[in-house]
């Protein structure tokens, strides 16, 4: 089985975020850059499928070169080689049509992503990836099992969950469950040697005009400070509560 | 030209987000000075969705769609679309809305933005807000393409009431085998309980509760506000609490109107999952807290001194505005 693991490189939740020129960009300033939580999942499930069931795993990213940290990282944890696609990853349709590319040209059977990536939110990507190739595709998946062409998946449903049966090729958008995360691998020594001799490719986009522009961040407004109701005097919360909240 | 809105319903019932997405329609029709149609696959008394400004209500009625199918749904999304010249399809946030919604953006070649909290700020260009960074900011977005889909989210609008009388038509889409390629199996659903993503109200207890026997108190204060339990990360990591109630980052978002955290110290993670709960309310014994910086009413005190009395305040509160 061939797999391709969608990586993004994203600000670490416990970041700072702010905006410069005039807030229209990302203050990378001062930031820590992670592999995508979700996208981490994922890749713990496709190195369990390498070395259960035999697997190769490439990794991908749309991505200009400060990126490759997050790949070498990924490469670390036990990816047979990375790509990046060299171009500013700013649209999801734009993403997913780059990925698309790599996906069909390297004749992937199994194309895992994360559910979102946690800059973004947009949780785009994987379902228009799926849209693009033409392969099945499962979402917000929390189990995946693959026996030959077949596979079995459980995805979250509002409420509870649901199993699926599909065929590959196949899309994943996956999430924790997917595998657990005391699952979840740190690289070692060893894993860090040996993926500075793995190759990282880099390709360059494909054509395709974005579908939307970013044209300005915002944060929201600062909040007032938290009112205090006395523990003695529990009925004002309930008072608060419905005259001023009003949410009772 | 035309906006079209799905509205979701379960079991022939509309959800919630279905009269959200619907309101939400209206006005872009309205800024865009064209009509709203509405698509119901499978459900009943559709006629309620004139009441949020539904002006034609297109329904489909197909035993083959009675399980939710992404890329069926979508399929037949489209085809309305087309058949109403829209321009602009709007989907809701649920589990499955965000499943169809890229699925139906491609099918249509549609710039796609999701998590929309705010009606456009303009319509040329075309230019929503959405959520970003887990909540931490806004972004400004562009949609630069003729056709547009919009995922909103989860309670951002609200359902702005806007009676209007809407014609009704069936409407019969063309469905491919190839459609039904990812197969339902089986479905494990909590029955009777209220699920985090429905719920207007959320109570939801941290570590500081010591443990599972301790629960009962957290469940009687949800059950008189008819509210949803939930929980930190490490309380369902322990084992107290189901994964399903695990609210954060890595576990579930919560959009409710009323979120309250009791025992939860409000790490960075946890509020990335609830910054968008409209009001917040803390209960912990320890005033340095980070959650104090992120609610909006506390009491700094025992939970199990303060939930009790809570219990009693609201139970006469109920009493008297019954
Ligand atoms: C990558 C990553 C992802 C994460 N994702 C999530 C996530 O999705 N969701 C999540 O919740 N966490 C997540 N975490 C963990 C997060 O950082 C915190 O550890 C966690 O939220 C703390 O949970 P808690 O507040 O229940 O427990 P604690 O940190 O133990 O806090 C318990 C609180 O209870 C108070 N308390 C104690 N006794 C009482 C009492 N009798 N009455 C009232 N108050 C009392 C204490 O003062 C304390 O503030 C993540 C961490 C990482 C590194």
């Amino acid at each position: 089985m061939k797999i391709l693991v969608c990586i993004s490189h994203v600000p670490d939740t416990t970041s700072k975020i702010n905006f410069t020129d005039g807030d229209s960009k990302f203050d990378t300033n001062g930031v820590q850059f992670v592999i995508n939580p979700y996208d981490e999942f994922v890749l713990t499930r496709a190195m369990w499928f390498k070395e259960k069931q035999g697997a190769s795993v490439t990794v991908v990213n749309v991505g200009n070169p400060s990126t490759e940290p997050t790949l070498r990282k990924a490469l670390a944890i036990g990816a047979d080689e990375a790509i990046r696609v060299n171009a500013e990853a700013t649209d999801g349709y734009f993403v997913a049509k780059q990925l698309a590319e790599v996906a069909k040209n390297g004749d992937f059977d199994l194309v895992l992503a994360g559910r979102e990536s946690i800059d973004y939110n947009g949780g785009m990507v994987p379902g228009m990836l799926a849209g693009i190739l033409d392969f099945n595709f499962i979402n917000a998946c929390i189990g995946l099992e693959v026996d030959d062409n077949k596979a079995t998946a459980i995805r979250e449903i509002d409420g509870g969950k649901e199993t699926l049966s599909t065929n590959l090729p196949l899309v994943v958008g996956g999430q924790k469950g997917i595998v657990e995360e005391k699952d979840l691998r740190i690289p070692n020594m060893r894993g860090i040697m040996m993926a500075r001799k793995k190759p990282l490719n880099v390709i360059e986009p494909i054509s395709f005009e974005a579908t939307t522009t970013s044209k300005s961040f915002e944060k929201p407004e600062a909040k007032g400070a938290v009112k205090l109701v006395d523990a003695d005097n529990v009925g004002e919360l309930v008072d608060l509560l419905h005259n001023e909240a009003k949410v009772i | 030209m035309s906006v079209l809105v799905y509205a979701e319903s379960s079991e022939g019932k509309f959800k919630k987000i279905a009269f959200e997405a619907v309101s939400y329609g209206k006005k872009v029709a309205e800024q865009l000075g064209t009509t709203i149609s509405v698509v119901t696959i499978n459900a009943d008394n559709t006629s309620i969705l004139s009441d949020y400004g539904a002006e034609k209500i297109i329904k489909i009625n197909d035993e083959k769609l009675n399980t939710f199918n992404a890329k069926a749904y979508a399929d037949v999304v489209k085809q309305v679309a087309a058949k109403e010249n829209a321009n602009v399809v709007i989907i809701d946030s649920s589990n499955n809305g965000l499943y169809l919604a890229p699925l139906l953006a491609v099918n249509l070649e549609a710039g796609y933005a999701s998590n929309v909290v705010e009606a456009p700020s303009s319509t040329s260009p075309f230019t929503v807000k959405r959520k970003a960074f887990s909540n931490k900011a806004f972004n400004n977005t562009e949609i630069k393409t003729d056709k547009k889909v919009i995922g909103l989210a989860k309670n951002s609008f609200g359902l702005v009431e806007n009676k209007s009388s809407a014609t009704e038509e069936d409407f019969s889409p063309n469905l491919d085998d190839a459609d039904f390629n990812v197969k339902s199996t089986s479905v494990d659903k909590a029955k009777g309980q209220i699920t985090i993503a429905d719920a207007d109200i959320v109570v939801s207890g941290g570590r500081g509760l010591k443990g599972p026997e301790n629960w009962g108190m957290v469940e009687e204060l949800a059950d008189i506000l008819g509210a949803a339990t939930a929980c930190s990360k490490p309380v369902s990591d322990l084992g107290w609490r189901p994964h399903s109630e695990h609210v954060g980052q890595t576990g579930k978002p919560v959009a409710s109107n009323l979120y309250i955290a009791i025992g939860i110290s409000g790490a960075i993670q946890h509020l990335a999952g609830i910054n968008s709960s409209k009001v917040k309310v803390v209960i912990n014994t320890d005033p340095e807290a980070p959650f104090f910086k992120a609610a909006d009413y506390g009491i700094v005190g025992d939970a199990f001194e303060v939930v009790p009395k809570l219990i009693e305040k609201l139970k006469e509160f109920k009493a008297q505005n019954a």
